[in-house]
């Protein structure tokens, strides 16, 4: 490959794998994927103009909702081709580089991150769990006009009232699904609630979560999954996967130790040396 | 037990992972565009964009 006018846009990087990918595949602007092998590590590139991927054009891009889309969705195709083939390392959207050179420096630069990440990572998938609870119904819900004043504003602390006793409810539901679904899996990640004008889904986003789970146990997680769904009235339990593990390629950030300041519990008793 | 399979990935699963998740790299060897600011910067000014247009569904829970 040579740069000709274009750039390199990088998807994943992975470990050097033997089965060829989907011969149509195409990847981002319409190109189709190639592999650039340095050293234990291969990168998945294609080619993009520069007329739309250098940073001033890519900028305006970023904000055009359509081409975000065309673009995330070429992306995800590629890792998706991937995924059937190796476990890769997904890089983040837009990841574009001059030229081969420019990868192959990259990828020197971070190969034991790389190599570490892939082994951590190896034959796991991440699963999407989300929870939505029902909009209140009681929009509708008063038969008649109030009477009075007096009667309306009763009306409507009992309607604040039970909007509270639904939120806590949910949001005590979302907590024991959380804890219930961690325990079945390697690592967990939280992201932030999705805004239902982007989702265009109904109700009120509460959990949107990331697990990361064992192929091998991924049935497993499902069904456990599956069988949350009846549980709680006014809620919904939305699975989305096999996902690369697009949340986890940073490691989880450990726990602080004890502050050095504090000279808190002795270490146990035995931490022995 | 029924296991929906949905092939048609929602666009907002798809930017949480791709604009959130991956692999950051940044470096002088970069064009500077692979940066995890850019791509958050535009990502919150789309989001607000939206927002602005539309009242939150439900107030606020507290």
């Amino acid at each position: 490959m040579t740069a000709q006018g274009g750039l390199r846009y990088v998807y994943a990087v992975c470990r050097p794998f033997a089965a060829a990918l989907q011969a149509q595949l195409t990847g981002v602007a319409g190109a189709p994927p190639g592999l650039l092998r340095h050293r234990g590590l291969v990168a998945v590139v294609s080619t993009v103009p520069e007329g739309d991927f250098a940073a001033e054009p890519l900028r305006g891009h970023l904000e055009d909702l359509d081409w975000l889309a065309a673009t995330a969705r070429a992306h995800q195709g590629v890792i998706d081709a991937l995924t059937t083939v190796t476990t890769p390392l997904p890089l983040r959207l837009a990841t574009v580089f001059r030229d081969d050179s420019g990868v192959r420096t990259m990828m020197e630069a971070r190969e034991a991150d790389f190599l570490r990440a892939l082994d951590r990572l190896d034959g796991r998938v991440e699963w999407g769990v989300k929870l939505y609870v029902d909009p209140p119904e009681q929009a509708s819900a008063p038969a008649g006009r109030p009477a009075s004043g007096r009667d309306y504003l009763r009306q409507r602390r009992m309607r604040t009232h039970a909007q509270e006793e639904q939120w806590r409810a949910a949001e005590e539901f979302a907590r024991i699904l959380h804890q219930r679904l961690s325990e079945r899996a390697e690592d967990s990640r939280l992201h932030p609630p999705q805004n239902a004008m982007l989702s265009g889904v109904s109700g009120q986003n509460l959990l949107n979560a990331a697990y990361l789970v064992p192929r091998a146990d991924s049935e497993e997680f499902v069904e456990l999954v599956d069988r949350t769904k009846d549980e709680a009235p006014h809620m919904r339990v939305e699975l989305t996967g096999p996902w690369a593990a697009y949340s986890f390629t940073e490691p989880a950030v450990e726990p602080m130790p004890a502050p050095a300041t504090e000279p808190a519990q002795p270490a146990e008793a035995g931490e022995q040396r | 037990m029924t296991v929906v399979e949905r092939r048609e990935v929602a666009l907002v699963d798809l930017l949480d992972r791709l604009l959130a998740g991956g692999v950051v790299i940044t470096g002088d060897i970069t064009l500077r565009i692979a940066d995890v600011d850019l791509v958050r910067i535009d990502l919150n000014a789309l989001i607000s964009s939206v927002n602005a247009q539309v009242p939150a569904p439900w107030g606020e829970p507290t």
